[in-house]
């Protein structure tokens, strides 16, 4: 099990959290200029890389706030956690 | 008020005979809550304040005044609490010091309370909780929203050994069951 460091409530164990896929996936500027494989690309296609992977995730049983974590797919490490409008330079 | 039903009446009996050294549980079947939305600094937030007499606490912390308490629930949001009857002067109060800049609703119905006190009150709910309650960790006067087991409750340190659980009226049979196992496990430690 992670502990994950929310960053408004602190350390907490994972069953209070929900997984919500990579982070910093911008919404389309104009998506009606999007083609279908595009728009399709944007809303289900993502990184699946080895290594250090921003992710979102929601504290559901806590105090309900979206943030990002760094978490190496390679080892589970969890790097660090920041919040929504910050960057991952900022993962503590 | 009349109909109102104790969400836990049905489980009263075992509750009580689960007592063991001084450890008991309690149902608070009614409390009055209104969730809080502000931001924080606000001007609004410094009305509502004024108004309650007290300072919108911090993370993870209460606040009390007049037998009022704020509790922290999210970095703009607060549950304030009360004695049973007071939701509407209360939401009165609040709405009148926010004036539109946030948002006031009466959540009274939303949950229901048990009291968990005792010299053991600790170990009975690391029997449930995975939070750390160890007094270097938590304390009187500190709160959280966890889980025991699947199920969301708010904690609120009440004292030494004095915990205040608001769950879900659907979820209070669920919660109280695992608290009751917890207390029978350690009084039949205890008798042993
Ligand atoms: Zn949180």
């Amino acid at each position: 099990m992670f502990e994950i460091r929310c960053p408004y409530c602190g350390p907490r164990d994972e069953p209070e959290f929900k997984y919500g896929g990579q982070a910093h996936v911008a919404y389309p500027a104009d998506p009606e200029l999007l083609s279908d494989e595009e728009w399709a690309r944007f809303l289900f296609v993502r990184d699946n890389s080895r290594g250090r992977y921003a992710e979102r995730w929601n504290h559901a049983a806590g105090c309900r706030r979206w943030f990002n974590v760094i978490r190496d797919t390679g080892t589970h490490e969890l790097v660090g956690s920041y919040r929504v409008g910050e960057q991952p330079e900022d993962a503590r | 008020m009349a109909d109102r039903a104790e969400p836990l009446a049905a489980l009263q009996g075992r509750i009580n005979d689960a007592a063991f050294g001084g450890t008991t549980l309690m149902t608070v079947p009614f409390v009055a809550q209104v969730g809080l939305r502000v931001e924080p600094g606000s001007a609004a937030a410094g009305r509502v304040e004024t108004a309650l007499g007290l300072e919108l606490p911090e993370v993870n912390r209460m606040s009390e005044s007049g037998g009022r308490r704020a509790i922290w629930l999210a970095p703009d949001e607060w549950l304030v609490v009360a004695a049973d009857g007071e939701e509407r002067s209360l939401v009165a109060l609040l709405e009148e010091a926010i004036a539109g800049e946030g948002s006031v609703v009466d959540l009274s119905a939303n949950r229901t309370g048990l009291e968990l006190a005792g010299p053991d009150a600790r170990t009975v709910l690391a029997t449930c909780c995975s939070l750390d309650f160890h007094p270097r960790a938590f304390g009187p006067g500190q709160c959280a929203q966890t889980l025991i087991h699947k199920a969301g409750v708010l904690v609120e340190q009440r004292g030494d050994d004095r915990y205040l659980l608001l769950v879900r009226p659907s979820f209070a049979a669920y919660v109280a069951e695992w608290l009751l196992d917890g207390m029978l496990g350690l009084k039949a430690d205890a008798a042993a």
